[in-house]
């Protein structure tokens, strides 16, 4: 846990080093203050002395809370920095690891969760730095000294303020002991009823449909009813919180006065009096004894809070990375070829092969498609060449070279990557469909307008309000599936690669959109190769090369005739889509 | 633990909806009301408290002067007995005692101080120190002391009861409101969740519900008590001495007014850094979700420039805002401790002028501390209504959205047993929204065991016609026809009842196979399911799963969308009905699961009245009847054969995916 504070830098130690001296004489001032109290209440009782003793002891009493005022003033800007730029850095680096992480550490961590990590989890540590570092410091030392100031001075209200302390420190170990496990069963719970609301929002329909409404009602009620009994216990156990700690507080009060007066009744004439000043000093600094104390403990109750928090980003700071890029960016002998070689492939927890022995080549300027059942393989085929995930066993060729030798910018500015899903950043069109850098010039507003047009996009885009400087909203909600998919289509041309890399990525298009942008795509993109994965026969039929994949295994590469006449596979597939005669007549 | 207040909202209408949610609280109104009287009468309590001490405090600080005045009077006593033995009080001095007591006395000199004087005077005879001795009233100390315990123990327990009906007045509240919510989910017209997100509706029931139950039952008493400590502390200061309350109140008004402005502007960056934290958040998300896409465009370096520059602006809000509100407390201590400093002077110098008893001075000690503390307190409690204010504004905005028609009236029924399954369509007239009617004039005749299709390019809008069949929508003219029967005059229970829908969207919750199957259905039995499945073809899918029926979907990622949607098929199977509204839709699966999804499908169709939102050619080639639906209208009707020799709309888009 405490590995996370690695990450202070030297600088950093400085500074809490100074916040302990300052904080160390702050207590040592606020507990200067009831010497002079009693000093000032031993003037009053006594009738000789003289208004200008009490303006004195008052006086000094005064600089000491102004000193520590002072003080506590400078350790508060001091932290407030120092968490603000622990969170910042703290930010960045989770922020730039994510960057570098391949595909299969965003799944393993989710991005949801991985949000949640770079914001709010950097957001309570943020808060224990701020509010806890103080009182980490402050707590142990305040009550240390505290303690000595009272202790020796009488040892029956020193036993008062001791119970009052146990008290203190016993019922809020009880509360920690009883609340926190619970907040964690919280938090799964309104993550369940999150779920279950979702549920019934996103199947609106069908739950209508089913009449199921009183079905759903009480799925709901059960988690309901079991966070709320769990709410009302915790919230119950707070509740004495308060009660309690003003309990302890006025009876110690209480009880050093009257121990205190048992004891001055007890005493000498001249006893009496240290004893009267003494028991005002006890009311005083018991509070501060108390107080600390109270500190000490609130400081576990933010902890493991915070200790969570630490974990989880921890484990993202410490994954390792998948995919590292290479170092080569040169100048290569062919270009625009793909090649796979012997590739297999698996996740890495996973027993069985998701590819196994992939064997092929695309040449410059060919189209390669790809079809087969769901789990064939296809995405994950094409996965590999923008290393999106490394290739288990064998080699993956763009260009002649291995993927895992090139410098990833390298790698990706020959590649045109269109996938499955297609996605929106919150921006214009024009910036939607310039984005990234493919290692040449800025890309400009021709050749985007070029790009929109050959993916069939231009119509509605000039139809938008603004045309290409149109807003696109966060998630691209203003526009539909099949937009978004000419734009992420736009997005790649506008790079203009060697190869070309569709995911299913006219599967929300009509038919006739489809064939549209394909033989729009082809008329502009001679020299490019392009390699298609499609679940359509019809998407892939004219393909130079149709590689057909099933269960990870490749069971034929050839034309569409050809494959008609020699794969059974090709035929099923194509059959389920079109009849015989159709098929004939295509 | 008091939270930061990271966000300060402002409702509309702080007012109307305050006491929207006072009548809304029911009858959790009442509890309310007496735990703010216990609030109320704790708070009465502390600022009693100190005035008690302040009287033990005298009877103590009594028993402790030795009475000087009286030694006097002994000594003259002495004198005019001649060191003869005499009586004092009842007290027998002796002779001996008398020499003794002159040598001591002999010794005392003007110089010397008071507490040197007390050392001598210890060293008196038992009998005359005795006279002199301060004696402490026991049985006032006895009394005071059990008055002001029984005063502090009522405050703690009226506290403590105050806390539990508020814990439980909070929670249930939040419950309430809760199921509420959920239970309108399921009331009010489609339409709504059109143009409104489920993260919308989402945080409504969790984020907005909690803001209110759980600050409802801190702040409301919070602020009750913390108003009544500070007026009761003010009133009592001043009966317990005006002089001494005009010097506590005017120490500490100037430490209000820094604070006041510290607030205002602290408050400003918290609002700031809402705002950066805001954007941060979106930016990352935006990022991490679109991580391949950033990656394979080379755009990493882009999203860190914009990171680094909205995270610097973030670190420079979190800096001011947190050094702001962090610096709150200390000053709030200074204000304590000046108060503090300038209560004792003056009290000194009343004292001295035997104007008030050291016990005022002990009672405004404290005091000081109860009419500092409660003004921050209420300040803070002001803001917390506030965020309860904006929360209850978009709970009741959701709970006060139009519900579904009411179904009271409606007397006809259509059995689902007897339903034969005709169904006309007469002028039917909808649109989305009034003023824009998108099925304008469609009549049909449907009869019993038709197949009709739905065709049309994307976004044509063929799920309109599911959201009229269905009755998820009201059609604004014309009128469908079940068997005879017209849809107005059925509820929608019963529509449901005689109509199998199956979506694209292949849904299904968080349970077991088995639960998701029979869903809504009672009685049915294993077998019945198992018999089902293997209808459907997946009956050897669920057999491979660990516990089989039993085995979990929603977090199981073994399941493909093929799978499910066949698992979506034996579930409309279990619910069997006349009617099926189908969408083929395959598009997330692949070929040959779809061939298998299509099996289940024909079998679902036979002896039904189906309508397909058709997706393949054989479907729409054997419909009895198929309708083309262009931007939200039906444009063309008719057989395909028929479509075709017209050479219109649907001729084309049947052509086209033969396009090389």
């Amino acid at each position: 846990m405490l590995k996370i504070f690695r990450n202070f830098e030297k600088k950093d130690y400085f500074i809490i080093l100074f916040m302990s001296i300052l904080v160390t004489f702050s207590v040592f001032l606020d507990l200067r203050m009831p010497e002079y109290m009693s000093k000032i209440t031993m003037l009053i009782q006594t009738e000789d002395s003289t208004m200008k003793d009490i303006l004195i002891s008052g006086g000094h009493m005064i600089l000491c809370a102004v000193l520590s005022l002072i003080c506590t003033i400078i350790v508060g800007y001091l932290s407030s920095l120092l968490s603000a730029r622990f969170s910042r850095i703290m930010r960045r680096k989770i922020f730039e690891k994510v960057e570098s992480f391949g595909v299969a550490e965003i799944k393993k961590f989710s991005t949801s969760s991985l949000i949640t990590r770079n914001t709010n989890d950097v957001t309570q540590i943020e808060m224990l730095l701020a509010m806890g570092l103080q009182m980490i410091i402050k707590a142990p030392i305040m009550a240390v000294w505290a303690l000595f100031k009272i202790i020796g001075k009488s040892g029956e209200l020193s036993l008062v303020t001791g119970i009052g302390v146990l008290i203190i420190v016993v019922v809020n170990l009880v509360i920690i002991a009883i609340v926190s496990p619970r907040f964690q069963i919280i938090q799964t719970l309104t993550d369940k009823l999150n779920g279950v609301t979702r549920e019934n929002i996103l199947g609106v329909r069908v739950v209508h449909a089913f009449n199921a409404e009183d079905f759903m009602g009480q799925r709901f009620g059960k988690v309901n009813d079991k966070l709320s009994s769990i709410h009302l216990k915790i919230t119950k156990t707070f509740a004495l919180f308060d009660p309690v700690m003003n309990f302890v507080m006025q009876f110690q009060h209480l009880g050093i006065y009257v121990v205190g007066a048992i004891l001055i009744i007890n005493s000498g004439m001249l006893g009496k009096i240290t004893m009267f000043s003494n028991m005002v000093v006890f009311s005083s600094y018991g509070i501060q004894v108390i107080f600390s104390f109270l500190m000490l403990t609130m400081i576990f109750m933010v902890l493991p809070r915070a200790r969570v928090s630490i974990k989880r980003i921890n484990e993202v700071l410490d994954a390792d990375v998948s995919i590292v890029s290479g170092d080569f960016n040169g100048k290569t002998e062919e270009v625009g070829t793909v090649e796979f070689k012997n590739v297999s492939f698996k996740y890495p927890d996973a027993d069985e092969y998701i590819l196994k022995n992939i064997n092929f080549k695309a040449n410059k300027g060919e189209v390669v498609a790809f079809i087969g059942s769901t789990g064939s393989g296809k995405s994950t085929l094409i996965n590999l060449i923008p290393r999106l995930y490394d290739a288990t066993d064998g080699e993956v060729f763009v260009d002649g070279v291995n993927v895992k030798e090139y410098q990833l910018k390298e790698l990706n500015n020959r590649i045109g990557f269109i996938s499955q899903t297609p996605f929106m950043f919150t921006g214009s069109v024009e910036d939607n469909v310039a984005y990234g850098d493919n290692g040449r010039k800025k890309i400009s507003l021709d050749k985007v307008k070029e790009a929109i047009e050959i993916a069939q996009a231009k119509d509605f885009v000039e139809k938008m309000d603004d045309g290409y400087k149109s807003h696109i909203a966060r998630g691209g909600t203003n526009v539909s599936g099949g937009q978004k998919q000419r734009l992420s289509i736009a997005r790649a041309i506008a790079r203009d690669p060697e190869i070309y890399i569709f995911d299913d990525s006219f599967s929300a298009l009509d038919y006739q959109t489809d064939a549209k942008l394909r033989k729009e795509l082809k008329k502009h993109m001679k020299d490019a190769t392009s390699l298609i994965v499609a679940q359509r026969i019809g998407t892939i039929m004219s393909a130079d090369k149709i590689i057909v994949l099933d269960k990870g295994e490749c069971v034929g590469i050839g034309t569409h005739k050809e494959l008609l006449k020699n794969c059974e596979v090709y035929k099923e597939i194509a059959l389920s889509q079109l009849s015989e005669e159709e098929l004939q007549n295509a | 633990m008091p939270r930061p207040n990271m966000k300060q909202e402002k409702s509309k209408d702080f007012k109307g909806t305050m006491i929207k949610l006072f009548n809304n609280l029911d009858r959790w109104r009442y509890l309310l009301i007496i735990a703010v009287i216990f609030a109320f009468l704790s708070a009465v309590l502390s600022t009693i408290g100190p005035n008690k001490l302040a009287d033990v405090t005298d009877v103590i600080s009594d028993g402790i002067k030795p009475d000087v005045a009286k030694l006097e009077d002994i000594s003259k006593e002495i004198v005019k007995h001649n060191f003869q033995e005499f009586e004092y009080e009842g007290v027998v001095i002796s002779t001996q005692d008398q020499k003794e007591y002159m040598e001591i006395v002999s010794t005392i000199t003007p110089d010397m101080d008071n507490e040197e004087i007390i050392e001598k005077m210890d060293k008196l005879p038992k009998s005359i120190s005795s006279l002199v001795e301060a004696k402490m009233d026991t049985d006032a100390l006895t009394s005071r002391s059990i008055l002001l315990g029984v005063i502090y123990l009522l405050n703690c327990i009226f506290g403590y009861i105050q806390g539990i009906i508020m814990a439980y007045v909070g929670i249930s509240y939040a419950k309430k409101l809760r199921s509420d919510i959920s239970r309108k989910i399921n009331r009010i017209p489609l339409k709504y969740f059109d143009s409104h997100e489920a993260g919308d509706v989402l945080s409504r029931v969790t984020n907005d519900v909690d803001t209110i139950g759980i600050n409802i039952s801190n702040t409301v008493t919070s602020l009750v008590a913390n108003i009544t400590l500070f007026l009761g502390s003010i009133v009592m200061m001043f009966v317990t001495n005006w002089i001494m309350a005009l010097t506590a109140i005017l120490s500490s008004i100037l430490g209000f007014a820094f604070s006041a402005i510290l607030l205002k502007i602290s408050q400003k960056y918290f609002v700031q850094r809402q705002e950066e934290l805001g954007s941060l958040n979106g930016h990352i998300e935006e990022i991490f979700s679109g991580h391949s896409v950033v990656k394979a465009y080379n755009g990493e370096e882009e999203a860190l420039r914009e990171f680094n520059e909205i995270n610097d602006r973030l670190y420079y809000c979190n800096r001011k805002s947190q050094f702001l509100s962090g610096i709150m407390q200390p000053i709030m201590m200074f204000i304590g401790n000046f108060g503090y400093v300038m209560v004792c002077v003056v009290g000194a110098i009343l004292v001295m002028n035997n104007m008030i008893n050291f016990g005022v001075i002990v009672a405004f000690m404290i005091y000081i501390r109860l009419f500092t503390n409660p003004l921050s307190r209420i300040a803070q409690a002001m803001t917390t209504m506030q965020s309860i204010a904006a929360a209850g504004e978009r709970v009741f905005e959701f709970l006060d959205e139009e519900e579904l028609s009411d179904e009271a009236e409606i007397t006809s029924k259509l059995d689902r047993e007897s339903a034969k399954g005709n169904i006309e369509f007469k002028n039917v007239k909808f649109g989305y929204s009034k003023d824009k009617t998108i099925i304008k004039d469609f009549t049909a005749s449907v009869k019993a065991g038709d197949k009709i299709a739905i065709v049309g390019p994307t976004g044509a809008g063929k799920t309109t016609m599911v959201n009229l069949l269905m009755k998820f929508y009201e059609i604004h003219d014309g009128d469908i026809l079940i068997d005879g029967v017209s849809i107005k005059d059925l509820s929608r229970d019963n529509i449901h009842k005689l109509f199998i829908m199956i979506l694209q969207d292949t849904w299904l919750f968080d349970g077991s196979i088995r639960e998701n199957l029979i869903f809504n259905n009672k009685n049915v039995s294993d077998e019945e399911l198992w018999k089902i499945c293997k209808h459907v073809g997946i009956d050897h899918f669920i057999k491979t799963l660990p516990g089989g029926l039993s085995a979990g979907v929603g977090d199981n990622n073994s399941i493909s969308s093929g799978q499910k949607q066949l698992l979506t098929i034996a579930r409309g199977m279990v619910e069997d009905a006349p009617f099926l509204i189908l969408d083929e839709a395959t598009s997330n699966v692949d070929t040959r699961t779809e061939e298998l999804v299509q099996k289940a499908m024909d079998k679902l169709m036979v002896g039904r009245t189906s309508f397909i939102i058709a997706h393949r050619l054989s479907t729409i080639k054997n419909a009895d009847l198929i309708l083309v639906m262009n931007e939200g209208n039906i444009i063309e009707q008719g057989t395909h054969d028929e479509l075709l020799k017209k050479k219109g709309f649907y001729a084309k888009l049947y052509n086209s995916q033969f396009v090389k």
